[in-house]
């Protein structure tokens, strides 16, 4: 059976330097060092390649137990989790949390500490509050992958993106990247405003001034990623090598953000007139779900210059990525704790 | 104490009347009966204060000793000894219990506790409105009878301003004050810390600074209308105390308070916690409303607790449970176990030559006792007055300790401080001539100072 053959495939290389990923936990990117960067660029090609082989299986993190932890629904992220570990060889755990730990009874301290008493070694956990990834990593020995944290971050959608966007450009430095949408609102624009400054892209924020964060786009020396704010998106789009949409929630609306769909797909959908004037091939990205109609138009939804697909193909392969150097760092972690005690 | 107990040797700092020198005090029947030089007293007991300030007892305008009904967090007998630790010998008691603290039965239930177990003297404030929830106002007139010092909603303002403004004339036939914690609901929905660079880092919801400030120029615009006396709680802004700056030098009557934590911490410690560093870590502990702000308006407490714009400091002293804590950030309850650290933490103005030890002193001691004329209910309070209740601390300014949650003598355990090492210590408090709270006893046992 060729299958049986296929699973001996050896695992991917180990990093060129053990000791070049440390990290124990993947919370957010606003702390990674652009060679951080570059070996889980590396890495996300080398994963890339083995899903790309006739049976794409490795058994890499065979005896790995990962949870899929979700206190928010997102078919998407969990099933993107899911499928790099089972591509890896893991043991994948999918439990769901609806609503906060406050109305379910048991904390989020004492969810995580059972999930560790049976096993995990990876808890990979999307919560709608902010920080809560951070709670957990405080109080667990396993490694914590952050899949999205109320506003905060989405480290391993920004890593996506970043592959995508190197996958056609190469190199992001100087390259101009507009992300537009409601910025303050999601935690798909922080953390890909960290790497992407971080690897010296330049970085432009559109939205109207209700939708950006306080600060963001001032002097605040170093503390928020160095983006530039522009609210009129025809200025913001021109020349731009990468336009980014965002999903705009419905339920904005009603919070005096803006004043209804109309207006603002007006003033900020990304559609074929506004394109134009980006460079031409420029990339057209969204993290999805997309509304149609509101920030994108269907025909740039799915045209020729979408990347939409490609960054969901991507995704299983960062988190693959994500998923072997964390663990890589465990073991070596714990060998380095066995030498220590002989 | 039915001898004359002497404290020796001290540097007896009394603002109230600008005494500052050498000197003992001599107590009797729990009052102060002299203060001066090498007083002779050869059969009295004798307590050593050489080499450390003595000063009248602090007083706290806002502390939520949780009785009754909230035990599980404080109550009157841990509060209290937690104040004494602190050295605190009155504190003031806020109306937020179950049920709250707006009726007669339930102060005289307080005040019954305190006079059981209170390790010092307890002075309630009573509700503005009934049960709080700002519809109909409480009975004033019988809480004041019963021995209420101010009325408040604290932990909500007075949203609707009509009623703010009847509360205010209806209490002044009292001459007691209303006392707002001041937060425009509307305008800090949902939020969990203040807006600025650090909620925009962390992804936290924020509440403007405005969210404050438009509810103080409320409160002064209605004080000055009605003539009658609006205390602000825990005023946390720049642009509040302005308001508060200028009401104050039209006549109106306005009079605030300012907590130990406005005065010290930034809205970065939320994000990054209190000991340094750059790794965020989402500290619940401190999580207060209202809440940490940015390092202009820490200043702006600063120089308007300096220049008397803020008359006192108040801890709003909020313990919870450590579940109320450990949790996502967002369900976190909101406040800080503030007075045991209280001191310690606001000499830090004092060592950064910000605020002098005196005006410290006076602004935790007769500050707030005339900001909300306490001398009323408790001649001489604030004081080291002849006659005056002998509520007496003292302190050693220099010496260094780190501050552990674990000692604490309050059940809340909600402080950002841990592990922090503060510079200034309460070393005994004596409340009406009884010693509540000794540090030397807390050095030998080994509990809760560190050196």
């Amino acid at each position: 059976m060729t299958t049986e053959t296929r699973i001996d495939t050896p695992p991917p290389p180990l990093p060129p330097d053990e000791t070049e990923w440390q990290r124990h936990h993947l919370l957010d990117l606003d702390d990674f060092t652009v060679d951080e960067l570059e070996l889980m660029m590396g890495t996300t090609a080398t994963m890339k390649e083995v899903l790309s082989r006739e049976v794409p299986r490795v058994p890499a993190l065979r005896g790995t137990t990962i949870v899929t932890l979700f206190y928010e629904n997102s078919t998407r992220t969990r099933t993107s989790f899911e499928l790099a570990g089972k591509v890896l060889g893991a043991d994948v755990l999918n439990i769901s949390a609806s609503g906060s730990s406050v109305t379910k009874g048991e904390s989020l301290v004492d969810t995580v500490k059972t999930l560790q008493a049976v096993g995990a070694d990876v808890l990979i956990m999307r919560h709608n509050r902010s920080g809560a990834p951070y709670l957990a990593a405080r109080h667990a020995s396993c490694s914590v992958v952050n899949a999205g944290d109320g506003l905060h971050a989405h480290p391993t959608q920004a890593l996506l993106d970043l592959f995508t966007i190197r996958t056609s450009l190469g190199d992001v430095r100087g390259k101009k990247i507009v992300i537009v949408g409601d910025i303050l609102h999601s935690r798909v624009a922080r953390s890909n405003a960290w790497s992407l400054t971080a690897l010296g892209a330049d970085v432009v924020v559109c939205a109207p001034p209700t939708l950006i964060p306080h600060g963001l786009g001032r002097e605040t020396e170093g503390r928020l990623p160095p983006v530039r704010v522009e609210h009129n998106l025809d200025r913001a789009i021109e020349g731009a090598d990468v336009v980014m949409a965002l999903r705009m929630q419905l339920e904005r609306m009603h919070g005096g953000y803006v004043p209804g769909v109309r207006e603002y797909s007006r003033m900020y959908q990304i559609n074929e007139r506004r394109l134009a004037n980006a460079k031409p091939g420029a990339l057209v990205m969204h993290p999805g779900p997309m509304n149609e109609g509101v920030e994108i138009s269907h025909a740039v939804a799915h045209g020729l210059q979408s990347h939409v697909e490609e960054q969901v193909t991507n995704g299983v392969a960062v988190r693959m990525a994500v998923l072997w150097l964390l663990t890589r760092a465990n073991s070596r972690a714990s060998r380095a704790a066995a030498r220590g005690a002989s | 104490m039915s001898e004359r107990p002497i404290i020796r040797g001290g540097r007896v700092i009394d603002p109230e009347s600008k005494f500052d020198a050498m000197a003992d005090i001599v107590i009797e029947d729990g009052r102060i009966v002299a203060v001066g030089a090498n007083i002779d007293g050869d059969d009295a007991r004798e307590i050593d204060a050489r080499g450390l300030v003595v000063a009248p007892g602090f007083v706290d305008l806002h502390a939520h000793l949780r009785e009754p009904g909230l035990e599980y967090k404080e109550d009157v007998e841990s509060g209290t000894r937690a104040a004494a630790a602190g050295g605190f010998t009155t504190v003031c008691a806020m109306p937020n219990t179950e049920p709250a603290m707006d009726n007669r039965s339930i102060v005289e239930y307080v005040l019954r506790e305190a006079a059981a177990r209170g390790a010092v003297r307890v002075l309630p404030i009573g509700a503005v409105t009934k049960g709080r929830v700002g519809i109909e106002l409480a009975e004033l007139g019988e809480l004041a009878d019963a021995g209420c010092i101010g009325f408040s909603d604290d932990g909500s303002p007075v949203h609707d301003a009509t009623l703010m403004r009847r509360a205010l004339e209806y209490a002044s036939a009292f001459d007691l004050p209303i006392i707002d914690h001041c937060e425009d609901h509307s305008l800090a929905k949902d939020a969990v810390m203040h807006e600025g660079w650090v909620s925009s880092r962390t992804g936290l919801r924020g509440a403007p600074a405005a969210a404050e400030e438009s509810m103080v120029a409320r409160d002064v615009a209605l004080a000055e209308a009605t003539g009658a006396h609006v205390h602000i709680a825990h005023v946390s802004t720049r642009g509040a105390i302005e308001t508060i700056r200028r009401a104050k030098t039209r006549g109106v009557r306005v009079t605030a308070e300012v907590t130990p934590h406005h005065l010290t911490l930034t809205d970065e410690v939320v994000a990054f916690g209190a000991t340094g560093g750059w790794d965020l870590i989402y500290d619940t502990n401190a999580k207060v409303n209202p809440p940490l702000r940015s390092r202009d308006d820490v200043d702006a407490c600063v120089a308007g607790l300096a220049d008397g714009t803020i008359d006192c400091i108040a801890t709003d002293h909020a313990p919870h449970a450590v579940i109320e804590k450990l949790c996502e950030f967002d369900e976190a309850a909101f406040g800080i176990s503030g007075l045991e650290t209280a001191f310690g933490l606001c000499m830090r103005l004092v060592h950064e030559k910000r605020v002098s030890l005196v005006t410290l002193i006076e602004r935790m001691t007769v500050g707030p006792a005339r900001a909300l004329n306490l001398d009323h209910a408790v001649p001489g309070i604030g004081t080291l007055a002849m006659g005056a209740p002998a509520d007496i601390v003292l302190l050693d300014p220099d010496a260094e300790w780190i501050v552990d949650p674990e000692g604490f003598a309050s059940k809340g355990r909600n402080t950002p401080l841990a592990g922090v090492t503060l510079r200034g210590r309460v070393v005994m408090t004596i409340a009406g001539g009884v010693i509540a709270f000794d540090g030397a006893a807390f050095v030998a046992a080994g509990i809760g100072v560190g050196s």
